[in-house]
């Protein structure tokens, strides 16, 4: 690539970002190209067994380098590692007893889910998908509110703006766009603002996952695109879904940096997002991270992954396991005895326990509140619609009364 | 607003870019975006001056990209600004339809209204001007049609700066369809009269407010025309055909499509007993349709003729050639009224 600086053709003149990414890949001492392409490799600190990689073997280089967090980050996320999964398998239990209507589940995701909670500061923001549930609750929303659209409530159970986390987001990639809009917003009011914007491997097909890295590259703002790759959009395989050589390859074509992560890795995870926060906030600029892990469960309860894939890549995969892996890695480190284990594990359990009780209660709603939030004040045809069902309502209350 | 008297005129465009860059002025939170809105000032010139005024912070341009366009102004909106975004044409808003109906529509009610967008997304729209095809649609029964929207259409220039203001400073989104054929007609309007009328509010005795408020243009004894946009003209010229005809004909302006004044429609209906709606889009499952169930419904009773609807044909729009026969026209409606029964 020409340094945007050189002569432009008339009429031709590169955005800023260019020169950013100029500025970026100059400072490390490597052309744009080598530093908007995902390293050659992965990136991976635990090898499959919890033992650390060699530096020299981590994926690392030059523009690409990824400095190991801190042990009490370290820790922090190990607990939330464990509470994920429990969660994770807790939601699964109580849809099958018939508490919850739906529950995509991201278990085998967690390190993905903990990393992307963990790299923000309290005053970012994240956009969730609905497979993104324990991102939201490491990012510190209550279980319970975060369960309630599960439950089959008509809303998303939490304050987006107190928690800075959009609200869990079916249609895919739109959030991407939120995400863009959110940094603008902050940008134009000089505020350091960094939003995580996550999708997975089958929403990058979406024309808003293009529209989203363009916007954000054009924008200049400090938006960490984060997809996590794995393998499957309900029962299409990422072959079906991209011929691009990876997820990461398609950052360079909007002008963005992008890296590949081995999902499964904790310590990997942490180390990029948090890179790549750090870098979108010091350079206004966006970022895409790509991380390679597997959704170990079916899209959701409804669908039959029998029919898709063979039991034996399931078992692969279940030797990456990102929670065994980092407990061998923190125990081998000295960082994780059984005392910590042990407290960890119970902290787990009790919001897993306060899920159970509270998924198992059937909090009396109030059907007239369908009506109360479609527009600030309510249209004399809605307040008419209301009195009709509020009508219902009470001669079926009489009707019971009177059998 | 009785009390203007009129020492200038002024062009519907122009009421919409003052109406803008008034809004710009009271609050900073808004922010104008879109295709070709900064330095072009918009292909209709609709946001002229605005960024040389305000800045490329609080106008600019986006890549093209319609759904990009208006998932950037939910995020925005999120984060406390008041977008009012721009689509080009009518019909190449339809790539944003999936971010404003399952988003901009739903997010107040899916958050229980704790986050609300108030968001304005301005639409040139219907033919009339001899515009290419994908450039004269009549979209609005999309909009309508979804739960969480409101839809606002002018049909004169002190409306359209009127309900623009109104529209940017509503806490729901609107989805605000500007006629295009209008956008160069001249009334004698003073733009400083009518900011000083939005601005004290007690004199803006024409605010849509939650109800929706229609307004009677011209009154009348005999059948009720009621219109919105673009068609409130022609039905004005038709009420004064009827009227040589020996017909007294009531025009209604509905204004807003969503709220719906449902009220004002029954006053004017019960009061003639005849309704004919006149709208540009294809009639079939459209706001005329709409409109007219409500007549039955409501006005069963005072009713002495059948609701007529002169709408578009149920064709792709036949731009430009051949767009005078698809558009309703004054003979079309007075074709309507003849129709109807008027004998005791």
């Amino acid at each position: 690539m020409d340094d945007p600086k050189t002569a432009p053709e008339p009429g031709h003149e590169k955005a800023e970002q260019a020169s950013r990414i100029f500025a970026a890949s100059r400072s490390f001492g490597i052309t744009p190209e080598q530093y908007m392409l995902p390293a050659q490799q992965q990136i991976r600190m635990l090898d499959a067994a919890g033992t650390l990689v060699p530096v020299e073997q981590q994926g690392t280089g030059p523009g690409h380098e990824y400095p190991i967090p801190e042990d009490e980050v370290l820790l922090k996320a190990y607990a939330a590692l464990v509470a994920g999964r429990r969660i994770n398998d807790q939601n699964y239990a109580l849809v099958r007893q018939g508490r919850l209507a739906v529950y995509p589940s991201s278990h085998g995701q967690e390190a993905c889910q903990v990393g992307a909670a963990l790299c923000l500061e309290p005053g970012d923001w994240m956009f969730p998908t609905y497979r993104d549930t324990v991102s939201v609750i490491s990012r510190g929303v209550d279980p319970l509110e975060v369960m309630v659209s599960f439950r089959g409530d008509w809303h998303c159970g939490y304050d987006p703006r107190e928690h800075r986390v959009g609200a869990m987001s079916t249609p895919l990639t739109t959030q991407l766009l939120h995400a863009v809009g959110v940094a603008h917003a902050a940008k134009l009011r000089g505020e350091e603002t960094v939003v995580l914007a996550m999708c997975g491997d089958g929403a990058t097909s979406e024309g808003d996952f293009h529209e989203a890295l363009n916007f954000a590259a054009v924008f200049e703002v400090p938006v960490v695109f984060f997809v996590q790759n794995n393998g499957y959009a309900i029962s299409v395989p990422l072959s079906s879904q991209s011929a691009a050589p990876s997820l990461a390859h398609k950052a360079i074509g909007y002008g963005l940096a992008g890296e590949q992560v081995d999902g499964n890795d904790m310590v990997a995870v942490l180390a990029t997002l948090r890179r790549a926060v750090h870098l979108a906030r010091e350079n206004s600029m966006p970022l895409l991270v790509e991380a390679v892990t597997y959704r170990m469960q079916a899209h959701t309860n409804a669908d039959d992954e029998t029919r898709y894939r063979d039991r034996e890549e399931v078992e692969q995969w279940k030797q990456k396991d990102p929670l065994l892996r980092m407990q061998t890695f923190l125990t081998g480190e000295g960082l994780l005895d059984d005392d910590a284990a042990g407290r960890i594990t119970e902290a787990a359990e009790k919001v897993a326990s306060s899920l159970r009780q509270a998924m198992t209660a059937d909090p009396a709603e109030n059907p007239l509140e369908i009506f109360d939030h479609v527009y600030a004040a309510p249209t004399a045809q809605l307040l008419a619609q209301r009195a009709q069902l509020d009508d219902e309502l009470q001669r079926a209350t009489t009707d019971e009364g009177a059998q | 607003m009785s009390t203007i008297t009129a020492t200038s005129t002024t062009t519907f465009a122009s009421a919409l870019n003052t109406a803008m860059s008034d809004a710009m002025e009271a609050d900073e939170s808004v922010v104008v975006f879109g295709e070709d809105v900064g330095t072009l000032g918009g292909v209709f010139r609709i946001t002229d001056g605005l960024t040389k005024r305000f800045g490329s912070n609080r106008c600019f341009d986006t890549p093209l990209a319609e759904s990009g366009i208006a998932g950037t102004a939910v995020g925005m909106a999120i984060n406390g600004m008041r977008p009012v975004i721009e689509m080009q044409f009518d019909a190449f808003a339809f790539p944003a339809l999936e971010q404003i109906f399952s988003h901009i529509a739903k997010m107040a009610n899916r958050t229980r209204g704790r986050v609300r967008l108030p968001i304005v997304i301005r639409i040139p729209y219907g033919g009339g001007v001899g515009g290419v095809e994908h450039h004269c649609d009549s979209s609005e029964a999309y909009y309508a049609h979804t739960a969480g929207l409101k839809v606002f259409t002018p049909s004169t220039a002190a409306d359209a700066y009127l309900m623009l203001r109104e529209a940017i400073d509503t806490e729901d989104p609107v989805v605000f369809f500007e006629p295009k054929k209008l956008y160069w007609s001249k009334a004698p309007e003073d733009l400083s009269t009518l900011r000083q009328a939005y601005e004290s509010e007690s004199e803006n005795s024409r605010r849509i407010g939650a109800q929706g408020q229609a307004v009677v243009v011209r009154e009348g004894s005999d059948v009720s025309i009621v219109s919105y946009g673009p068609s409130v003209a022609t039905a004005l010229k038709a009420a004064e055909a009827a009227a040589e005809d020996g017909i007294s004909a009531e025009v209604l302006d509905m204004r807003s499509l969503v709220p719906f004044d449902e009220a004002g429609l029954i006053r004017s209906v019960e009061k003639t007993g005849r309704a004919v709606v006149v709208a540009e889009a294809q009639g079939f499952v459209s706001v005329a349709s709409e409109i007219a169930a409500r007549i039955q419904e409501r006005c069963f009773h005072s009713l002495a003729s059948p609701v007529l609807r002169v709408t578009g044909f149920d064709i792709p729009y036949p731009a430009p050639k051949l767009e005078e026969h698809h558009l309703p026209d004054v003979d079309r409606i007075l074709d309507a009224l003849d129709e109807m029964q008027w004998e005791d």
